[in-house]
């Protein structure tokens, strides 16, 4: 299997690994994927009261692409609102690591990863982005 | 690949390397004694054919076996498709039914099913947890109608050694012709066909140190074997297998097999300290699984499952290493390996395995390398792993319900 550069960058230097503990204030978490299938993906973000992603970690179980996948999202994923990091799309990540056709899966679960992250997040602290973005339109 | 950053090579028991004193003794035979073994008429023919002849007598050695019962091949896939065609068609009047084994190669496992579309009928026997047969499941599988069993001596991925002798004595008594894999056996377990009840059994120079590209078939003459050949043509090898016999590939295989046979016991004895070494350094690592067992187990061989790392990663961060995973990522599909997995291990162990197979030219400090560099990266992987994060909180993993994608 021949690895894009920015593939093996993300996977001998991944960027954000670890854990947030999962009771911090604003932290909500992500995961996606099974064993069985080959990966799993957690990935968390603690959003601050402007409802803006300021930090994000993550941790993978999977292929390099998977990892890289993953790593990217994170600071992608940074600095961003929580509906904007929503926007995300697999094609994206897809382009961006160049991925083979045969690890096409690996972007999709990174996309589902941030969705759960943010769905979490949208349950955890209900209604918080709608009063965020309604003070950043005030 | 630049030779100088070449990774150590720990995967044996996909290839050897040719041994430089076989590649020696095969050279003369490419540009000066070029002849055709077949030619009856001139001196070239007669010097090649005598090389062949010599080369089937060290063939024949190694396994104690009468040179007329070898046949040259292709290599074991070869061997493996005219042992099964060719009994299967001659003996089709006699029964349809054949026994193997789902932890085969895959040169058996295919020539079954084809011939399961041919209209035979096969039985794929599971083996124990340890990957080896249960001889009782073994003569429950053996019918009136069977007229084949396959069984591979030595596993390509696990290296178990499964009980052929014992399969024999029960075949025997049946009159059920019995095939054996020796592929991933020859030079690293003895074999004595004079006492062995085997009616035919694959050979293949690669994985002995010969070249790539030949192998062997041994077809028992007492009691008589019959075959009805697959490959037609000048009626070479008394007709079980036309074409023009690659005289410097065959020197090659007889060679290889010659060493094998002078210096299989003192190799066996350093590559099994060699693993031992290579185990001990995994020792003291949480959740590893050795897959097969290890008492009926070829020294050359360790397969291990790290668990709560994914396969494909793990081959990614071991670029120092050139060895084999159980993960098929690596060759395109995203299966884990069926050998594996018809022994029950789960998808994840599964994937996580790795095969490490040592071999003559391997040392003390490539294991000890090795050993450093997997533990480096074992650990690496795990830290960035949800799946050792929730282990290590104490989470049963299989009470977690996972979204399968």
């Amino acid at each position: 299997m021949a690895y894009s550069d920015k593939v093996i960058d993300h996977y001998e230097n991944p960027r954000n690994v670890g854990s947030f503990r999962k009771e911090e204030e604003g932290v909500a978490t992500g995961m996606v994927g099974a064993p069985a299938c080959g990966d799993v993906m957690k990935l968390q973000i603690k959003v601050n009261k402007q409802g803006v992603i300021e930090d994000a970690k993550f941790k993978t179980y999977g292929c390099g692409s998977a990892i890289a996948s993953s790593s990217l999202v994170t600071e992608w994923v940074k600095g961003k609102t929580v509906d904007e990091a929503a926007t995300i799309r697999n094609t994206q990540i897809a382009e961006e690591l160049a991925l083979p056709p045969v690890k096409i899966h690996c972007s999709i679960l990174a996309e589902d990863a941030i969705k759960a992250a943010v769905a979490d997040y949208r349950k955890k602290y209900a209604g918080a982005t709608e009063d965020a973005d309604k003070k950043a339109a005030d | 690949m630049d030779a100088r950053r070449k990774p150590i090579y720990l995967d044996y028991s996909a290839t050897t390397p040719v041994d430089k004193r076989v590649a020696e003794k095969m050279i003369p035979w490419l540009t000066e004694n070029f002849g055709n073994p077949a030619s009856r008429s001139h001196g070239y023919g007669w010097e090649a054919e005598e090389a062949v002849e010599n080369a089937r007598a060290e063939v024949a050695k190694l396994v104690n076996c009468d040179p007329k019962e070898i046949v040259w091949t292709s290599g074991a896939t070869e061997s493996d498709n005219l042992a099964l065609k060719g009994a299967a068609h001659f003996y089709k009047t006699k029964g349809k039914h054949l026994v193997t084994v789902k932890t085969e190669h895959k040169a058996v496992l295919d020539t079954m099913r084809e011939l399961e579309r041919e209209g035979f009928e096969v039985t794929y026997l599971d083996p124990q947890p340890d990957g080896l047969v249960d001889l009782g499941k073994f003569e429950a599988a053996l019918r009136p109608d069977t007229i084949v069993a396959s069984v591979m001596h030595v596993n390509n991925e696990i290296g178990v050694i499964q009980p052929i002798a014992e399969m024999g004595e029960i075949l025997r008594k049946r009159s059920i012709i019995f095939h054996v894999d020796a592929a991933q056996s020859t030079g690293k377990v003895p074999i004595d066909l004079q006492s062995l009840k085997v009616d035919l059994m694959s050979f293949s120079a690669h994985k002995t140190y010969g070249p790539k590209g030949i192998g062997a078939l041994f077809i028992r003459r007492k009691p008589r074997v019959r075959l009805e050949a697959q490959m037609h043509g000048g009626g070479h090898e008394k007709g079980f297998r036309s074409g023009t016999l690659p005289t410097h590939q065959i020197v090659g295989m007889g060679e290889a097999f010659r060493i094998a046979r002078v210096e299989m016991a003192t190799e066996g004895e350093r590559i099994r300290m060699l693993r031992d070494r290579l185990l001990a350094g995994f020792r003291d690592m949480e959740e590893i699984y050795v897959n097969g067992d290890l008492e009926h187990r070829v020294p050359h061989n360790l397969n291990v499952s790290f668990n709560f790392v994914e396969g494909e990663s793990l081959i990614m961060g071991m670029k120092e290493l050139a060895v084999s995973s159980g993960s098929a990522c690596t060759s395109a599909s995203l299966e884990p390996s069926y050998v594996l997995r018809a022994i029950g291990r789960n998808d994840e162990l599964a994937h996580s395995s790795i095969r490490f197979t040592i071999g003559r030219f391997t040392t003390e400090s490539d294991i000890d390398f090795a050993v450093n560099l997997i533990k480096e990266r074992i650990g690496k992987l795990r830290e960035m792993s949800p799946l050792w994060e929730m282990y290590k909180e104490g989470i049963d993993l299989n009470t977690v319900q996972w979204a399968a994608h």
